[in-house]
């Protein structure tokens, strides 16, 4: 019998439909193609592929009971190790981790890993997720302030060992940048609810409008509590700092996701918070988030959304995913560009950009080539909104309120591999130790610091 | 939730509300402010804390009926609650012995003065108040602050109490006549402008405390964002207060208009309804 030497592909809106609706691209996987597809997997002995993976989910495991059709199984073995599937299921980079590794690489494309775990999540949703057994109590206190993916998973897995969780949460909605950032169309907020009452049905609970820093302080929280979390994110964005930065007309890709997002400024006016959405639209940066930027560009009714980056496609960091969509939906990169100025009209309003041409020199620090500015190149651009995606630095917030704590240089909490701060109680995962990095490495770090926790309490009583 | 406890008409426009927020109260300072949403589909604003008790567990805010948000916060009544509340933010006014404190107030924004110059005189200060407003029925808090002030000043656009004319006029003449050792205003954005513009001359340090759109209040988005002295500072973590002297006010103007259209939408709707 012959191999099947590639993943199927996941049924999925035509991008001339999904570029005029805010719901998710791709359908998912049904019974019938998701057993097809985990019976490529080979069952490897060293199972290579959980090494790429930061929650240490048994990958062969749950593509084993797939594959006999047994999905209750499956779902089990990865609750086992993930409380929050059907947000990873859509989020991963998995070309980078768990299909990065597999063996089937060697013959064409790897196992649909991430199709694979999003398949499971959403069967169980349907169905309706039972919580597990509750442990018996161990009578300890833990406060996670933050329930971004860092802090939802810390407080599962610590609620699973038996321990009483409290996540303070400073906006009205849970879920951090899975909420504010990430896009309806790429990951509801449907299912981001969901995945957290779950979390919630595990015995967690959660306050609102808790400003950790403000509202409540760290040491505050430290009286009451056994062991602190903190999980607050890289919520700082980043600037270009050039002029006609405050233009009316250019805004961080924060600012412009969470009106959309988070506020749900689509629906304006049924929603009142308004985004103002000009014909020509320029997104500055080639994340993940600049991707979500301009492809919410395109269903907010821009004629044009740009990408200019100033190195080139090899380099950038989003996810292959999202740049094929992004393409596929009419986004236009102008690679090797970089801004120098924003122009605006006479009543501020932002009306061109100028940039300058880039060529590559020599690699960098972080290992991708340097680019260059080519003198003399300078050329402009009439754009009607500009949207800043250059990254975001760690929460200043916590650090300021809390001098003991060590800080990095990039204003991030020092951390170990477990998460333990240079406060003995303090422990901290995620953006807000690493600076801005992916919603899994922030599972994975929640996970970590959970574990250490515990071992923290058990040798303390 | 969040209740309200009272509420009180100032004017035609202008609204006080108590609202029950004892973990805010507990640790608002004067200077701060609060965000609030009043249900699942309104946006967060921003609203300067006008007074707040700890062991009532209430915060008071002083509200203009400018746009859809405030016109529907207006609307409701004691025992209502709203959604969300969260605070205190920003950084509190750094209250110390200055020596002789001249505060000035314009509209709504005499609101959040008031706690400021309860601290300042409690701190020490002679304060002299100068309020300013449209016409004499707009006037906030006018026996409260007189209470706190050593001397105090009124001026009304249409003469119809104390001066006829600006704040600055009579703070000019306040200049002329004391020893000022700081300014704190605030009010509309142009009166903190002219006020700042002239104590510059005098080179009397001014504080004043900026009201830029805001989204989260927890330094996220970077909507509020003002140059101060050719730097971007965010207003919900780094101020609300900033050196008067270094505001680029014109750019603040300029982004408090960013949405008038789509506020005017919404307000028009909000009325057919």
């Amino acid at each position: 019998m012959s191999i099947r030497r590639t993943k199927p592909e996941m049924p999925e809106q035509s991008p001339r439909e999904r570029i005029k609706n805010f719901k998710e691209v791709p359908f998912g996987y049904g019974k019938e193609i998701a057993i097809q597809e985990a019976n490529r997997c080979l069952q490897c002995k060293n199972k290579p592929c959980m090494k790429g993976c930061p929650v240490e989910i048994d990958i062969p495991g749950f593509v084993a009971c797939i594959a006999k059709g047994d999905f209750d199984k499956a779902a089990e073995v990865i609750k086992a190790k993930n409380n929050l599937p059907a947000i990873s299921g859509r989020v991963c980079p998995y070309e980078n981790q768990c299909e990065g590794e597999c063996t089937l690489k060697k013959l064409g494309e790897p196992l649909g890993i991430g199709r694979l775990e999003r398949f499971i999540a959403d069967y169980e949703r349907e169905k309706g997720k039972k919580p597990p057994k509750k442990p018996e109590s161990t009578g300890k206190k833990i406060a996670v302030v933050g329930s971004g993916p860092a802090g939802l998973t810390c407080a599962g897995d610590l609620a699973r060992m038996g321990h009483a969780v409290t996540i303070f949460e400073a906006l009205h909605d849970p879920g951090g940048v899975l909420m504010y950032g990430i896009p309806e169309f790429r990951l509801p907020k449907a299912i981001v609810k969901s995945e957290v009452e779950y979390i919630k049905s595990l015995g967690v609970n959660i306050h609102y409008d808790i400003v950790v820093g403000k509202t409540i302080t760290v040491q505050e929280i430290m009286n009451d509590y056994d062991a602190v979390f903190i999980g607050t994110g890289a919520g700082l964005p980043n600037w270009l700092n050039i002029p006609g930065e405050n233009l009316d007309g250019v805004y961080s890709a924060n600012e412009f996701l969470t009106r959309v997002n988070m506020m749900k400024a689509y629906r304006f006016p049924e929603y009142d918070t308004p985004v103002k959405m000009g014909k020509v639209v320029v997104t500055f940066g080639a994340g993940n988030v600049a991707m979500d930027c301009a492809r919410t560009s395109l269903r907010l009714g821009a004629e044009k959304s740009y990408i200019l980056y100033r190195r080139t496609e090899t380099e950038m960091p989003a996810r292959a995913e999202e740049i094929e969509h992004a393409k596929q939906e009419g986004v236009i990169f102008k690679l090797l560009i970089a801004p120098i100025r924003f122009i605006g009209d006479e009543k501020g309003i932002l009306k061109e950009v100028e940039y300058l041409k880039m060529q590559l020199g020599a690699p960098d620090e972080s290992g991708r080539r340097r680019p260059i500015p080519i003198p003399g190149s300078e050329e402009k651009l009439a754009i009607d909104t500009a949207l800043v995606a250059i990254g975001q630095s760690p929460n200043p917030l916590i650090p300021q309120t809390m001098k003991e704590l060590k800080i990095g240089k990039h204003g991030n909490i020092i951390t170990d591999e477990e998460g333990r701060t240079s406060i003995p109680k303090i422990f901290a995962g995620g953006d807000i130790a690493t600076g801005a990095a992916t919603v899994i490495l922030a599972m994975g770090a929640g996970k970590r610091a959970a574990r250490a926790i515990d071992a923290y309490l058990k040798n303390k009583s | 939730m969040y209740e309200i406890i009272e509420k009180k008409l100032l004017s035609d426009s202008v609204k006080l509300m108590k609202i029950k927020a004892p973990l805010v109260a507990q640790k608002a300072l004067p200077g701060q402010f609060i965000i609030l949403r009043i249900d699942e589909k309104g946006e967060r604003i921003p609203l300067t804390i006008a007074d707040s008790d700890s062991k009532e567990g209430s915060i008071t805010i002083i509200f203009l009926e400018v746009g859809k948000t405030t016109k529907q916060l207006g609307a409701l009544n004691v025992g209502d609650s709203i959604e969300n509340f969260a605070g205190p933010l920003g950084m509190p006014s750094e209250v110390k012995k200055y020596g002789t404190v001249v505060c000035v107030g314009g509209g709504v924004g005499i609101a959040p003065l008031y706690p400021i110059i309860k601290a300042l005189k409690q701190g020490g200060n002679r304060v002299i108040s100068i309020l300013g407003a449209k016409t004499a029925d707009l006037l906030l808090l006018e026996k409260e602050i007189h209470v706190f002030s050593d001397e105090s000043y009124i001026a009304t656009d249409d003469g119809s109490k104390g001066h006829k004319g600006f704040v600055s006029e009579v703070l000019q003449q306040v200049i002329d006549r004391h020893k000022v050792d700081m300014v704190m205003a605030i009010g509309p954005i142009i009166m903190m402008k002219v006020v700042s513009t002239l104590t510059k001359k005098y080179n009397i340090k001014t504080l004043v405390s900026l009201n830029p759109i805001m989204v989260d209040g927890t330094g996220m988005c970077g909507g509020c964002r003002v140059s101060i002295d050719g730097k971007t500072k965010f207003a919900c973590v780094d101020g609300p207060e900033f050196d008067g002297h270094k505001v680029d006010y014109d750019n603040l103007m300029l982004r408090n208009r960013r949405f008038v259209h789509a506020e005017g939408e919404a307000c028009r709707l909000a009325d057919v309804q």
